[in-house]
């Protein structure tokens, strides 16, 4: 516990007073407003950010494009025999057709395509730069003594601070984010998805990020046992790429893997919102998937304030 | 006669001073030797995440693009040589071209210039980040392998010859000099913008285009980007070139194929030249931001 033993004066008695729900609506929003005009100071340079960010898409969509036709290929060459050398002179439309019908994990090309663009909508919500390691170094370096005496939760203030980070960020992202899609239409084959489905995707894109959110969080409450956690969260941060679907569908990870991946929680941070709004999850298995998404983010909440409650317990800081 | 004696003992002493440098890095990397190793794992860890992205993609198609030839093996040929170029670029300039722009932001760039030695060589080589060269090590792992897969397998089998094993490394280092001349360019740019926040962005997004086969982007809407990456700012000879030229048997080869390793030379060439310039024109317009 802090070693700062608060002595019971006027000021104290006022922020009992404040602890009211109408006082900490105040405070949130007052956290909200200001962490949100403090993301806005640099727009022009962010949009321009934001928009070059989907460079990586277009080499993504050569390299699929690349894929499929082969795959398709080798395939017409197996079905026809000796006609291969025929296929490459049929016109282009029904080369691109015969692509179209390859699929791979549940994607054909398109959807592959359309995929990587919505998990770089689904990591937009569900990635906190710097949200474990600011805790761990709030920790190390004693910062964190703030909130055991001021009247505001630490988790709930970066939870607020996160909320406005982001609504800054789409604010602004919203406009090169519009335009990529609208450019790639096309690749959203079977269009807008149905209303029960884009509801659901709503719905994992905001647990999405509050388990992206409370996740990081309490692996930043490592810190108070470890001072130095940036390995570790090196090692999340690889596993998360890798296993979370950012680099590719985890439907295409061979059998005996991709069953132990889909147990795991990291593919709500990209793979399963981008799954549910392609209509790559049946509508039998979606209350019980959005469900099971439910409860991990019910887990992540209770282990990160466990975490905290018993690193406070056990911090000590010195000085002031 | 005397000439050719100056200009000796003046590369031998860049050589010297080159060698300082380097052994001044390691001092200070072998300082905090757990962080180097860190740093170690933590970029061997990436490419062991990308090696398993490509085991994925090549266990449902036998060849990256159709009639390319970039099967597995030789796919994974092309792999080791951008770890290779990539790992080279990130432990000799990356960590320069990083702390150019802070020089220039904190006036620091005043005391380069007064140094008596070439200002673009100074900025260009003072850090050594030894770290990054555990990729070179993944890099000859990954080679090793998909060479010995290569020259085994029972379908079409290929072993590289002595002559193509040498323009494979004489052209290994044409792409690193273009990644060199390119990365000089982007952070002359720093000079006038007064900071380049972005440029390892920047960098990260432009290079990543030459992290494939060239031929898949010959297509289509492709076309436009793959002149443009050929022949304006040539970053797909870079991977490319080398990575042919030891994947693939060098006999027999159209006139177009020995024309873009020719024109690898070109570019390297008059990327080194035109790299030169723009850092010569900015330093020009340098105002120190120091006093």
């Amino acid at each position: 516990m802090a070693t700062a033993t608060p002595s019971v004066d006027p000021s104290d008695m006022h922020h009992a007073v404040e602890q009211t729900w109408g006082g900490r609506v105040r405070v949130w929003r007052k956290i909200f407003s200001t962490a949100l005009s403090e993301r806005l100071v640099y727009r022009g340079d962010f949009a321009l950010g934001t928009l070059m960010r989907f460079l990586p898409i277009v080499t993504q969509i050569f390299l699929w494009w690349a894929i499929y036709d082969s795959i398709a290929a080798s395939e017409a060459a197996e079905s026809t025999g000796s006609l291969t050398a025929d296929s490459s002179a049929l016109p282009q439309a029904a080369n691109e057709n015969r692509a179209d019908a390859v699929q791979i994990g549940g994607f054909g090309f398109r959807d592959m395509v359309a995929y990587y663009l919505l998990t770089m909508l689904a990591r937009a919500f569900s990635s906190m730069p710097g949200l474990a390691s600011g805790i761990a170094q709030q920790i190390r370096e004693g910062e964190i003594k703030r909130y055991l005496i001021q009247p505001i939760d630490l988790i709930s203030f970066l939870l607020i601070n996160r909320v406005a980070h982001k609504v800054a960020y789409y604010a602004i992202a919203i406009a090169p984010f519009g335009l990529v899609f609208f450019l790639c239409r096309d690749y959203f084959v079977a269009g807008f998805p149905p209303p029960h489905l884009f509801i659901a995707f709503l719905g994992s894109l905001v647990m999405g990020f509050l388990i992206g959110f409370f996740l990081e969080a309490a692996i930043g409450m490592i810190g108070f046992w470890f001072l130095e956690v940036s390995s570790l969260l090196f090692l999340y941060m690889l596993f998360s790429f890798f296993l979370s679907g950012h680099m590719f569908p985890i439907s295409l990870l061979p059998d005996g893997i991709e069953w132990v991946v889909n147990l795991l929680p990291l593919k709500y941070l990209a793979y399963f919102p981008a799954a549910v709004f392609l209509g790559k999850i049946p509508d039998e298995d979606l209350p019980m998937e959005m469900a099971i998404e439910a409860a991990w983010l019910v887990f992540f909440i209770v282990i990160c304030r466990w975490s905290y409650s018993r690193g406070v317990a056990r911090y000590s800081g010195y000085g002031g | 006669m005397q000439g050719a004696e100056y200009q000796g003992a003046e590369w031998m002493r860049y050589v010297r001073v080159f060698g300082t440098f380097a052994r001044n890095s390691l001092v200070r990397d072998m300082t905090f030797r757990a962080n180097f190793v860190i740093e170690c794992l933590s970029s061997l860890g990436w490419t062991l995440m990308n090696v398993g992205f490509y085991l994925i993609i090549f266990q449902f198609t036998g060849s990256i693009g159709e009639d390319t030839g970039w099967d597995r093996e030789r796919f994974f040929l092309f792999l080791a040589t951008t770890w290779f170029i990539n790992s080279i670029v990130q432990a000799f300039f990356m960590p320069n071209a990083e702390e150019f722009s802070e020089l220039i932001r904190t006036g620091g760039l005043d005391f380069a210039l007064l140094k008596p030695i070439d200002t673009q060589f100074l900025i260009s080589f003072r850090r050594v980040s030894w770290s990054s060269l555990a990729n070179f090590l993944a890099g000859m792992v990954i080679a090793g392998v998909a060479l010995t897969r290569l020259a085994t397998r029972e379908v079409d089998p290929h072993i590289p010859t002595l002559a193509s094993s040498i323009l494979y490394v004489l052209f290994c280092m044409c792409g690193i000099a273009i990644m060199y001349s390119l990365m000089i360019c982007l952070s002359a740019t720093s000079i006038w913008l007064g900071r380049n926040q972005t440029l390892y962005n920047f960098w990260f997004y432009i290079t990543n285009f030459s992290r494939y086969p060239m031929e898949i982007y010959n297509r289509g809407w492709g076309t436009p980007l793959y002149g443009f990456f050929t022949f304006i700012v040539p970053v797909l000879v870079v991977v490319n070139v080398p990575a042919r030229l030891l994947a693939k048997p060098i006999d027999p080869r159209t006139s177009e194929e020995w024309m873009l390793v020719g024109w690898a030379l070109v570019a390297t060439l008059m990327s080194v030249l035109f790299s030169r310039w723009v850092f010569r024109r900015a330093l020009g317009s340098y105002r120190s931001a120091s006093s």
